[in-house]
């Protein structure tokens, strides 16, 4: 992974900088010693690192805009960092950057349920959002799998989804405003408790821009009622297009499930050694998830499970309690551990139209062959969001760049077939090359244009989203 | 001009000597009126992909709004975000195109449910400022490949580009729907009633408060759609739940009944035909009755609609005022106003400073001539 050459100038200048930043931060806020900075060299993309010149940690907006006003200044790249969970290298650090970390920022600042929406300061983790307003039987749709640690600031930087996005959309359909601060340090306030702009939609664009337009240090976030239960069903299948058209049937049907993931045969028979959750022995494997009162789940389930039938499923498995359930889901939630377990692996996060599913899995199949590397298929089938995890071994010479060229092809078939590099992990460094197969020049050169009004120095996170050749001379100018 | 391909539009686009005034079926006379030559994207109309079995649509962005619904309906399946047909409330004639109900972000009664217009919004592709064709998102249902500006082109009433294809997310048409109706709540206890609502877990689809409703009565109006199972449950537990408010409840389930009265409040239909002004605003639920407790001040016999629970306030007032004297956070529309009121008053809410040169760099970068809608939206 080619990054650019760290300007020589900043490095060279390390303490005056730091000295600034202390100047304007308490002292336990800035991090420069190379022993300390190490923590920060790469997020869940561990494949790549780089410890940065700095880490900063501010715990108000107030503080952000000072650090922005020194780096922008001192014309110091900056990485905006929330949890680190990044799988796509959003947060990785050059070694010229000052890594802006907000998980000090933790608070909520307004809980309102009459009006249905929380403002939050962004380093809190998602999970603890949706834990502030659970006893009002309240919760925050947008549940990616890593919400245990991941932070809002990453969720809206990233526009992360979740499982249950089916019904209730990504970050992005859950966002009602942001306070932002532009690398020039100056504060920026977009929405707010209100739906929809009055002028154009800043805020859709803030949301999904990994960290290059600006800090996010505050944001209202839209919360809903709990439903009253929720009740998955297993159904198992003999081939990956019979499982594909049962999700279709579904879709069509009116009902809407808030969660229809996927697993093929590799990733069940991996999740069945590691976790055991008794999970059939078949080719594809659907869990279908309703919610409502017990008897809308009723109601819904057997339409569910009529259409099921008329696809000649070789496993049907209901659920009648809430242990039952936890047994359904088991597997699933285990699959990323469970390939961990046979070696090293690679997630890829392709999205395609859901009519394309059986060929994508038979390509998939069969450059899994040519490439000699394994591959398990688990993923959102309702919205056509994959993840295939590619096994490797990250010990033996070659094997790395061997799976990262299949995981390009992979991702160039999504494509291909109408859909898109990335579905909700992002660009970041490791999907940047691979934007020319998706745009033409033209279509970047707009979306740089935007990053061009808010950044013009092009500081913030710069060598992420566009292909370096695409952006090297606007990084240029800045230097 | 009437281009019928999108490398015509753009032929067109780039070849302007002025400012364009860019139209797709012309029935939202919305914004600071424009002067320049017309440049119409009624030529560019097709369905061009639908798969149901994807809930994806495809469009040219000419292609009328009733032809998109009706090859959705053939198949049980509608828009999500029930777009309003403003002719009705604007006095226009013509058909709404699919390209400016995305354009105008128009989003109705489901918005607070289903999401907005720009919430199904999938993927465009569009001709900018300098006649170039471009193209952001996709048609499927997840995608953060880059910086997402299909949202920023939803409501930029072609202020940015014009759009010339646009693909869409969709929804099955439920099989029951149903209106629980409460009778003679003041506007406080209305929102408060649909705050109940939309705080239970009964999945409402609609929340809307006439103050003076087709009988000339309050009504207040909260709205389920489902399974028939769903439906009746959930009607009934509302029932109970919105008993505590005072007023008399009714349960609507009469489909063409309920169908109706969602028209009704979708296309603002209690202010058609009316002489006054009138403007969408936008705040939190609670905000509402406030805006209009204020405005009725100085104006006692507005007429008012609430939707979005409260959060989208209608409000018909006399011709000239300015509805943002009163202070409130969120944002006001002004949708119909002669045109005397929208050269003296802003048309869409004015921005803080550092929004505003944000958005006005980004016009620039979009269109460095200045010659798509220019001043539409102030
Ligand atoms: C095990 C595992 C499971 C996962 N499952 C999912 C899943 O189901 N769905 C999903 O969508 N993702 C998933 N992810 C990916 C990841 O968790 C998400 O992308 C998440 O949103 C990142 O949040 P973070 O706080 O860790 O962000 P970071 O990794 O710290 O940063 C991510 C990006 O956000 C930017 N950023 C951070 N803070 C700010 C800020 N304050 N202002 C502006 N930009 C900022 C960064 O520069 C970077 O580009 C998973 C990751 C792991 C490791």
């Amino acid at each position: 992974m080619d990054m650019p050459t760290p300007n020589p100038e900043v490095l060279a200048k390390k303490a005056h900088i730091v000295a600034r930043l202390k100047a304007v931060l308490p002292a336990d806020a800035v991090i420069y010693e190379e022993a300390e900075t190490r923590a920060y060299e790469c997020d869940a993309l561990t494949a790549y690192r780089c410890p940065p010149l700095a880490v900063v940690l501010p715990a108000s907006t107030e503080e952000v805009v000072a650090i922005l006003k020194v780096c922008h200044a001192e014309t110091v790249p900056v990485v905006p960092r929330g949890a680190g969970t990044s799988l796509a290298g959003g947060s990785m650090p050059t070694a010229d950057s000052v890594i802006l970390g907000v998980a000090r920022m933790t608070e909520v600042l307004e809980a309102d349920f009459a009006n249905r929406f929380i403002r939050v300061q962004t380093g809190r983790t998602n999970l603890s959002v949706s834990g502030a307003v659970e006893e009002q039987d309240f919760f925050y749709a947008p549940d990616p799998s890593s919400q245990l640690a991941c932070a809002i600031a990453g969720n809206i930087a990233m526009n992360s989804g979740g499982a249950h996005c089916l019904k209730y959309g990504v970050t992005t359909n859950n966002l009602l405003g942001v306070t932002m601060v532009t690398m020039e340090g100056e504060v920026v306030e977009i929405g707010g408790a209100h739906l929809d702009a009055g002028g154009l939609d800043l805020l859709g664009v803030i949301c999904g821009s990994e960290g290059q337009l600006g800090v996010v240090t505050e944001a209202t976030l839209r919360i809903l009622p709990k439903p009253e239960g929720a009740r998955p069903v297993l159904m198992g299948f003999d081939s990956n297009e019979v499982a594909g058209q049962c999700v279709s049937d579904i879709i069509k049907s009116g009902i809407l499930p808030v969660a229809i993931e996927f697993m093929d045969r590799p990733c069940i028979r991996a999740t069945e050694a590691f976790a055991g959750a008794g999970y059939p022995d078949c080719e594809a494997l659907l869990i279908v998830e309703v919610e409502g009162s017990d008897e809308e789940i009723d109601a819904q389930l057997e339409r569910i499970l009529t259409i099921a039938r008329t696809h000649n499923p070789v496993g049907l498995r209901e659920s009648t309690s809430a242990d039952e359930s936890a047994r359904i889901w088991l597997g699933r939630k285990s699959a990323f551990g469970a390939m961990g377990q046979i070696n090293d692996y690679m997630c890829l996060d392709g999205t395609i139209p859901v009519s394309q599913l059986p060929l994508v899995l038979r390509r998939i199949g069969e450059m899994s062959k040519d490439y000699g590397l394994d591959v398990g298929n688990v993923f959102h089938a309702g919205d056509g969001n994959m993840h295939p995890l590619i096994l490797f071994d990250a010990n033996k010479p070659g094997d790395l760049e061997k799976c990262e060229a299949f995981g390009a092809d992979i991702l160039r078939l999504c494509v291909e077939v109408g859909g898109c590099l990335t579905g909700e992990h992002g660009v970041g460094i490791e999907k940047r090359d691979l934007m020319v197969d998706q745009y033409l020049p033209e279509d970047l050169d707009i979306q740089m244009a935007v990053k061009d009004v808010f950044d013009p120095k092009w500081l913030l996170n710069p060598a992420k989203v566009f292909p370096l050749t695409a952006s090297e001379t606007r990084r240029m100018a800045a230097e | 001009m009437i281009p019928k391909t999108e490398s015509e539009l753009a032929e067109c686009v780039a070849g302007a000597q002025g400012a364009l005034r860019i139209q797709g079926g012309g029935t939202r006379d919305i914004g600071v009126p424009v002067a320049g030559a017309v440049l119409s994207t009624a030529g560019l109309s097709d369905v061009s992909l639908y798969e149901p079995g994807a809930l994806t649509v495809v469009a040219a962005a000419g292609t009328p709004l009733s032809e998109v619904e009706a090859t959705l309906a053939a198949e049980g399946q509608r828009l999500a975000f029930e777009p309003m047909d403003h002719c009705g409330l604007l006095g226009g004639q013509g058909a709404s195109t699919i390209g400016g109900v995305v354009a105008a972000n128009v989003s109705g009664p489901r918005r607070i449910q289903g999401g907005a217009c720009r919430d199904s919004l999938l993927g465009v592709r569009f001709v900018d400022g300098m006649g170039r064709v471009l193209k952001n998102g996709g048609r499927v249902m997840k995608n953060v490949t880059g910086y997402d500006l299909v949202k920023l082109m939803a409501g930029s009433w072609g202020t940015l580009g014009v759009l010339t294809e646009v693909s869409l997310k969709v929804q099955a048409v439920p099989e029951a729907m149903g209106c629980i109706l409460v009778n003679g709540l003041s506007d406080v206890d209305a929102v408060s009633a649909m705050s109940a609502a939309l705080g239970s877990p009964y999945d409402i689809s609609g929340a809307a408060h006439a103050p003076s409703g087709v009988d000339g009565h309050p009504v207040t109006m909260i709205r389920v759609e489902g399974l028939e199972t769903s439906v009746a449950y959930r009607a009934a537990k509302l029932t109970n739940l919105l008993a505590q408010f005072g007023g008399e409840v009714v349960v609507e389930r009469d489909s063409m009944k309920v169908a109706a009265g969602w028209a009704w409040v979708r296309d603002v239909t209690l202010m058609q035909g009316g002489r006054g002004d009138v403007w969408r605003i936008s705040v939190k639920p609670s905000e509402g009755p406030n805006v209009v407790a204020k405005l009725r001040e100085t104006h006692p016999n507005i007429s008012v609609l609430y939707d979005w629970g409260g959060g989208l306030v209608w409000v018909q007032v006399p011709q000239g005022t300015d509805v943002r004297a009163v202070e409130f956070a969120g944002h006001a529309t002004l949708i119909r106003g002669s045109e005397k009121t929208r050269s003296i008053l802003p048309v869409f809410q004015s921005e803080s400073a550092p929004l505003a040169a944000l958005s006005q760099g980004i016009r620039e970068k979009f269109d460095p001539r200045g010659i798509l809608n220019p001043g539409l939206m102030g």
